[in-house]
């Protein structure tokens, strides 16, 4: 039985947003120039592949069902729980649940705990339930396991991009490039490609025999969390803008076109809005959202869903605390556009105002809402980490890089150091806000006429 | 990388300079070591000093080594014992009819009209130096007359140049209670003393009538209950009989204040500089607050006019062994000064307190492997690692119980049906507090077997307090039932694999969460499980702790977890989170879950009026079966507190009830000197490869810079 | 000049009024002042009369925007929102709800914030002008291409990881510096170094990336090529002209963050108990104060006018081209 949490809901009306934008930048000359110069350049193409492949997980994330009961009454088929494909798909990722802490690639758990050995109570390290189970001596024949299983998965991963790469280049060979353009790094791609299939194919031989970066202290797979992470952190960063959208193109091309009091009025909102600290907005915010879901307990069925509603909350309240920079960016294009010839001339000959914003305003500003929208994914995937820190982030209950290093904090002061959650949302974040980072640059460099 | 580097070379040498090596020291160098220190923190700011007012264990573990109470518990004996402190001896005790003539002590409760406590006090007890008690040469008191330019230069308290005493006569304490009566000091058990202190109730009344007009000085009123007899005599006269009354004397609520100090800080200008006494107490105990910024530090200092009390010279058996009675008979207190530091994070305050920079700690949960180890026999005790370092742990059970409770007015989880009755027992087996203990306090706590802690009277030893709904008894130790047994009371409950057989629909449940620390997903997701053990679904409704409490009082809750700090070790203080008439929802008391047994309220109320005894016992064991049957809680667990302390820590035993303990303790200060320069000479060698990546860097640099130049030359 | 500059001043106070009242709403909604008086009488039983003298000793038992009972002016001067905002704008801050005076407090607070963000602001300045202008130095080699995908990098970081690795490294493996804490005077130091030292290398990645793209945009420019074909050299085009005008758009930046510097750093000071404003508002926040962070907020209003209108001051000084009107 499938359902659509809200944020599933904005997601997909965010894909369908890109896809049209991609048919029109397809149509448009202009447009698939600029976008052909982004993956010209290499890190452009690089991080496209990647940034692709983190939205994968997100979305796949993002597709949620009611499980079948196992044992079905007359009335009740399915379960209250909700799962997503990715659940499905990382199947003993999420179900090899451990006792406790145990470090990457551990067979025995990180903990002394009471446990019988021939009849005596002694404290010692336990086996783990699941990771490294399957061996007999671990001591001796882990290291051999595991690089076996590294080698099959990289191998498979390998064979899975032959395949692809053939396929590709058969579809190629068929339609040749025109001349006169500059060819694409394909050999970048393939090779970014190559690398993301190895370590799935890796990650896929050896989530079911180890934990690869351990487990937390409920003994919940850490790769697992901060995969689940991803849909968090991609969603903050996309629905926030999303959100933010309408209202700053719509306020600031109006500020910038029609000056006079509708650029006052706006102008103050947005001063206004601006000049609060934008934590404590959200402090106060997030709180609100507890008052009126203790007033509407009922309607939340789930866990997911009172957690989805708390992050969609938390990704209109970012976004209006950040409009307010591109509000201020659109009103000053538009404030030069306006002097423009062909603006003036249809002003001349009686065109409605809306519709000249409409016509000819918006599409000359849109390289600034793109430029912008992707310059602050990385910031908002970062601030959603700091906000949680201060308990006004996301539910405490959801997987998010912010809680997991939230809690990590108090595990670097063990002794031996718990590392690893800190490690992986170390990785997954920094790769994720790199790359952003990276294709953020290359299209403003692409869109940007000041750049060029 | 270069400047942060030549600061940190800049502040080394300084460092160097300043600290004989040791470069982390977090205190001044302006420390005097001649003095003794003790070093401690505090994680909160305690946010009210005034002991009308405040209630909780922030602020009692500075009030209490200020205000002296009439009563205090012996500081070794346990079970507790009450034992006198400022009063001269503990107090009588007579029973009185309505004509007000005594009656023999042996009279039956409901016969009693009046009960009257007559307490004395010593003589020559003097407060310390403080400016609101501070006369001029003329014998007026020299600040009570302030004018907004005499405050001009006052910041803080110690900007007034004089200070002054008198001696503590009986008149403070009686000046305390009419402190509490007013509605204007927001005293936080107003409702318990005014159901018992006689004229309580009407003082308070009288006050806020015309709140307005009374002015802070209470002396011209009086409560017709509580009398000064003579200087050193005063007595309370309650309504009823209310034996635990005595148990309120040791409580900080109690300690006397003298009226100088209302007075004077009731003065215009006083609290815009946050001088009140919230922020300033004035006492008689052995230390006085001498730095308040709650921001930073509280220092407290020994009090020069304290009464020299000295130390215990009789104790437990095993206390002499332990070196507990080594400085028997000597005068109190032995440090000359207490320094708090706020510590919010548990980080720092475990590694300040392994560097030897602070005396005593807890363990938090993420430290725990470093600093215990269970022996085979699952006894605790330190690492070798801490042994080393010569660190002892001292351990005793709280006088706390955390208990997951029903809410018993909802529809699904509450009532008195069976098909309830059976649900909540089948929660009970489930949600397996053994692994609780183990995973998320280390070991630390013992699984409840009701609400009443060990080591308080009612509670029974071994198989004697076993709850059978829950446990049974095997091998000599408490063995939790299967989740078989829970599964088939669930199907009796009509719950069969979670599904409700009336409705077809699965059983969802909900529960409410407080909080967000970075433990509290761990701990949810844990108690999904329990419940997923039944087939249940648990919904977690997270809410802060201000709304949790809201929907509490409105009774909407369902599923909980709350806990219970006794104010004294008496069952009592247990039992009655279950009585009936102290329900949450129709009289905002403290019984949280809405239980109601009339069965069980008659006997709570025979049971509060007799002392401990074999007949006390019997009416307890009888209760505890009402309520093991009815399961309005999941028993939940005591938890153990753990204590650190290092080698040079002398006579530090711990005391879950009393806080007021600073003043036995004592420290070998030369001891401490050289353990902190052993552990913390500072690791130089990052440095020095610092300073040969700059170098590196920057000849790079220069000779990038010359290649440049001379092709450009060319 | 002057007229222009109290413009500006009076276009703050509709400003702030709309702050004022934004805030007061999102709070009001929020908790009632009924549940914020339990929330601060303690921990076990609270009785309603209790709650009433706590509402009505700190005022919030009049009515929040109107007051029906009242007469003529008073019935909007006798509200919660009248009260309180009033006084904000004369800067008297009155108590929090915990019952500390919170002008106290700020004044007391400040200096720590202070010491903290002016070194770091400055130390980061310069390092970071430093760097950028090398990296422009050597613009298009190997140095510049690497120098600006390790900023990349180190942007991609979140302020958290440096805090907690920081402090790990540094605080509890070399022992080099106290973990956390504070002290007045020149003890004060020994704390500072490590906090400072975090915000430097945090702020290096973004800092330089942003200088070099100023420096480049400046290099580019007609007058730099001019002087170049005079023969001048590169080093003397560098400091003398590239520098010094890339440094009017560097130091204007600057100039807008100069007010908030009070406010201090929300996560560094409260990781490392500095007792500053920042922590002061997460410690509000958290305990739900509202009269802490209605006062923060203000004050935060009133500084980033303030570094608002010294931008503008600071153009004309720098740039005698432009004039305020």
């Amino acid at each position: 039985m499938w359902v659509v949490l809200l944020t599933d809901f904005f997601l997909f009306l965010l894909l369908a947003g890109i896809g049209l934008y991609s048919v029109l930048a397809y149509r448009s000359e202009h447009l698939r120039a600029a976008w052909r110069s982004v993956i010209m350049r290499r890190m452009g193409a690089v991080s496209v592949v990647v940034l692709g492949f983190f939205m994968g997980i997100a979305i796949l994330d993002s597709v949620h069902f009611h499980p079948r009961l196992e044992q079905p009454t007359e009335r009740a088929t399915h379960s209250n729980e909700i799962l997503s494909v990715f659940d499905v798909l990382v199947g003993p990722m999420r179900t090899q649940v451990e006792r406790t802490y145990s470090a990457p690639f551990a067979w025995r758990s990180h903990n002394k705990e009471a446990m019988e050995v021939e009849g005596q109570v002694v404290r010692g390290y336990p086996r783990l339930e699941y990771g490294g189970a399957h061996l007999q001596d671990p001591e001796r024949e882990r290291a051999g396991d595991i690089a076996v299983r590294v080698l099959s998965g990289a191998a498979q991963g390998a064979l899975v991009w032959s395949a692809l790469v053939l396929l590709v280049g058969g579809l190629r060979r068929r339609r040749a490039p025109p001349p006169d353009v500059a060819p694409l790094p394909w050999r970048w791609i393939a090779a970014t490609v190559l690398a993301l299939l190895a370590l799935i194919g890796v990650a896929a031989e050896l989530v079911g025999a180890y934990h690869i970066f351990g487990t937390d202290k409920v003994g919940e797979d850490v790769l697992y969390q901060t995969l689940k992470s991803i849909r968090t952190g991609v969603l903050i960063g996309t629905l926030t803008t999303l959100i933010m959208l309408p209202f700053a193109i719509a306020l600031g091309t109006m500020a910038g076109y029609f000056r006079g009091w509708v650029d006052d009025v706006i102008q103050y909102l947005y001063t206004t809005l601006n000049s609060i600290p934008g934590v404590l907005l959200i402090a106060a915010a997030i709180l609100s959202l507890h008052v009126y879901m203790s007033a509407h307990a009922e309607d939340y069925a789930s866990l997911a869903e009172r957690a989805d509603l708390r992050l969609l909350f938390l990704c209109m309240i970012l976004g209006l605390t950040s409009w307010t920079g591109l509000c201020r960016l659109l009103r000053g294009e538009v404030l030069k556009l306006r002097e423009q010839d062909y603006i003036q001339a249809a002003v001349a000959f009686g065109v409605p105002g809306m519709r000249i914003l409409w016509r000819h305003v918006l599409p000359n500003v849109m390289h600034i809402v793109l430029i912008t929208v992707v310059l602050d994914f990385s910031g908002l995937v970062l601030a959603e980490a700091v906000l949680s820190y201060v308990d006004i982030g996301v539910d405490p209950s959801m997987n998010s890089w912010g809680n997991m290093i939230n809690s990590a904090r108090l595990e670097m002061s063990r002794e031996p150091v718990v590392w690893w959650s800190l490690a992986a949302s170390f990785v997954f974040m920094f790769v994720l806000v790199l790359f952003a980072n990276l294709l953020a640059d290359a299209v403003r460099d692409a869109f940007d006429p000041r750049v060029q | 990388m270069s400047f942060n580097l030549r600061l940190c070379m800049l502040t080394a040498v300084i460092f160097i300079a300043g600290c004989d090596g040791v470069w982390n020291n977090p205190y001044g160098l302006s420390e005097g070591s001649e003095d003794m220190v003790y070093y401690s923190t505090f994680s909160e700011r305690p946010q009210f000093l005034d002991p009308a007012r405040s209630y909780s264990t922030t602020a009692y573990q500075f009030i209490q080594q200020i205000y002296e109470p009439p009563l205090g518990y012996h500081y070794l004996k346990r079970p507790f014992a009450l034992r006198s402190l400022s009063a001269e001896r503990m107090p009588t005790v007579r029973l009185l009819d309505a004509q007000g003539r005594e009656l023999p002590p042996d009279t039956p409760p409901n016969q009693v009209r009046y009960s009257e406590y007559i307490i004395d006090i010593q003589p020559n007890i003097l407060y310390q130096p403080h400016p609101a008690l501070a006369r001029r040469e003329d014998g007026g008191l020299r600040y009570h007359n302030l004018t907004e330019a005499d405050l001009a230069a006052i910041n803080t308290l110690s900007d007034f140049e004089h200070t002054g005493t008198r001696e503590l006569i009986a008149e403070d304490f009686v000046n305390e209670i009419k402190r509490m009566a007013d509605p204007r000091r927001h005293c936080p058990v107003t409702g318990i003393l005014g159901e018992y202190i006689v004229g309580f109730t009407e003082f308070r009344e009288r006050i806020k009538a015309q709140q307005d007009e009374w002015s802070f000085d209470l002396r011209p009123y009086s409560i017709s209950g509580v009398q000064v007899e003579s200087r050193y005599r005063y007595r309370i006269r309650l309504h009823g009989v209310y034996p635990q009354f005595i148990f309120w004397l040791a409580m900080p609520f109690f300690a006397p204040v003298p009226w100088e100090a209302d007075v004077f800080y009731a003065q215009d200008g006083m609290s815009q500089r946050n001088l009140n006494l919230h922020w300033h107490p004035i006492g008689t105990g052995p230390y006085m607050l001498t730095e308040n910024n709650p921001n930073l530090r509280m220092v407290l200092e020994r009090n020069p006019n304290f009464r020299g009390e000295t130390y215990p010279s009789d104790g437990d058996p095993g206390d002499r062994e332990a070196g507990f009675l080594r400085d028997a008979g000597r005068t109190l207190p032995f440090l000359d000064r207490a320094i708090y530091s706020l510590e919010k994070e548990s980080i720092p305050r475990w590694t300040k307190f392994l560097q030897g920079y602070y005396d005593m700690s807890g363990i938090g949960s993420d430290s725990f492997d470093q600093a215990i180890q269970y022996s085979g026999t699952g006894e605790a005790g330190v690492t070798d690692e801490m042994r080393e370092r010569g660190i002892d742990l001292s351990t005793a059970i709280a006088l706390t119980v955390y208990y997951m409770g029903f809410n018993m007015i909802d529809p699904v989880v509450g009532g008195t049906s069976e098909r309830s009755r059976l649900l909540r027992q089948a929660i009970s087996i489930a949600v397996d507090y053994e692994e609780y203990i183990a995973i998320f306090n280390n070991g630390r706590g013992i699984p409840a077997q009701g609400p009443i802690p060990p080591q308080i009277f009612g509670a029974h030893l071994g198989e004697a307090n076993l709850n059978p709904h829950v446990y049974r008894w095997r091998e000599g130790r408490a063995e939790r039932r299967g989740i078989e047994e829970a599964r088939e009371l669930l199907r009796q409950a009509g719950y069969h694999k979670g599904i409700d057989q009336e409705t077809g629909k699965p059983l969802t449940l909900y529960y409410e969460a407080v909080g967000a620390g970075p433990d509290a997903k761990a701990s949810l997701n844990w108690l999904r499980k329990q419940f997923a053990k039944l087939d249940i679904q648990l919904v977690i409704r997270a809410t802060d702790y201000n709304r949790f409490r809201a929907k509490m009082r409105e009774g909407a809750g369902q599923i909980f977890q709350w806990g219970w700090h006794a104010d004294y070790p008496d069952p009592e203080n247990f039992l009655f989170l279950l009585y009936g008439p102290n329900a949450q929802v129709d009289n905002d008391g403290p019984n949280s879950t809405n239980y109601r047994n009339p069965e069980y309220d008659a006997l709570f109320s025979q049971m509060k009026n007799i002392p401990n005894g074999p007949k006390r016992q019997r009416i307890i064991d009888q209760m505890m079966e009402i309520l093991r049957h009815d399961a309005p809680w999941a028993w939940g667990y005591h938890p153990v507190d753990y204590v650190l302390s290092h080698d040079w820590m002398i006579n530090n035993k711990l005391s879950t009830i009393s806080y007021n303990t600073l003043k036995y303790h004592r420290i070998d200060v030369d001891r401490r000197a050289q353990k902190r320069a052993e552990w913390n000479a500072p690791v130089v060698w990052p440095l020095w490869l610092a300073l040969i990546v700059l170098i590196a860097l920057i000849a790079t640099a220069l000779i990038g810079f010359m290649r440049r130049e001379r092709e450009r030359a060319r | 000049m002057t007229a222009y500059i109290i413009r500006r001043a009076l276009y703050a106070i509709p400003i702030l009024i709309g702050v004022n009242l934004l805030t007061f709403a999102l709070f009001f909604v929020v908790n009632s002042p009924e549940e914020v008086a339990r929330l601060h009488l303690g921990d076990k039983q609270v009785t309603q009369e209790q709650v009433e003298a706590w509402k009505y000793e700190r005022g919030y038992h009049l009515p929040l925007m109107y007051n029906g009972e009242a007469e003529g002016a008073e019935q909007f001067t006798e509200t919660i929102f009248y009260t309180k905002s009033v006084r904000l704008f004369a800067f008297d801050f009155g108590n929090s709800d915990s019952g500390r005076n919170i002008g106290h407090d700020i004044r007391q607070r400040m200096w720590p914030s202070l010491a903290l963000a002016v070194p770091s602001l400055l130390l980061g300045l310069l390092l970071n002008t430093t760097l950028a202008l090398m990296l422009a130095f050597f613009r298009g080699s190997y140095l510049d291409v690497g120098g600006v995908v390790l900023c990349v990098a180190l942007m991609s970081v979140s302020a958290l990881f440096y805090i907690i690795g920081g402090q790990y490294l540094v605080g509890k493996l070399l022992q080099m510096v106290p973990i956390s804490g504070y002290d007045t005077g020149f003890e004060a130091l020994k704390f500072l170094v490590l906090p400072i030292l975090i915000s430097v290398v945090y702020g290096i990645g973004s800092g330089t990336r942003w200088y070099r793209t100023l420096f480049l945009e400046e290099i580019s420019k007609d007058y730099v090529r001019t002087a170049r074909a005079k023969g001048l050299s590169e080093q003397w085009v560098l400091f003398r002209h590239v520098l010094r005008n890339a440094l009017i758009p560097i130091l204007t930046g600057v100039v807008v963050l100069l007010p908030l510097l009070f406010m201090g750093s929300l996560i560094t000071e409260s990781f490392f108990a500095i007792p500053g404003l920042g922590s002061y508002t997460i410690d509000a926040i958290q305990r739900q104060d509202f009269s802490i962070v209605r006062a923060m907020v203000f004050l935060g209003t009133v500084l980033y006018i303030l570094g608002l209108l010294l931008t503008d001051i600071s153009y004309t000084l720098a740039d005698p081209r432009v004039r305020l009107n």
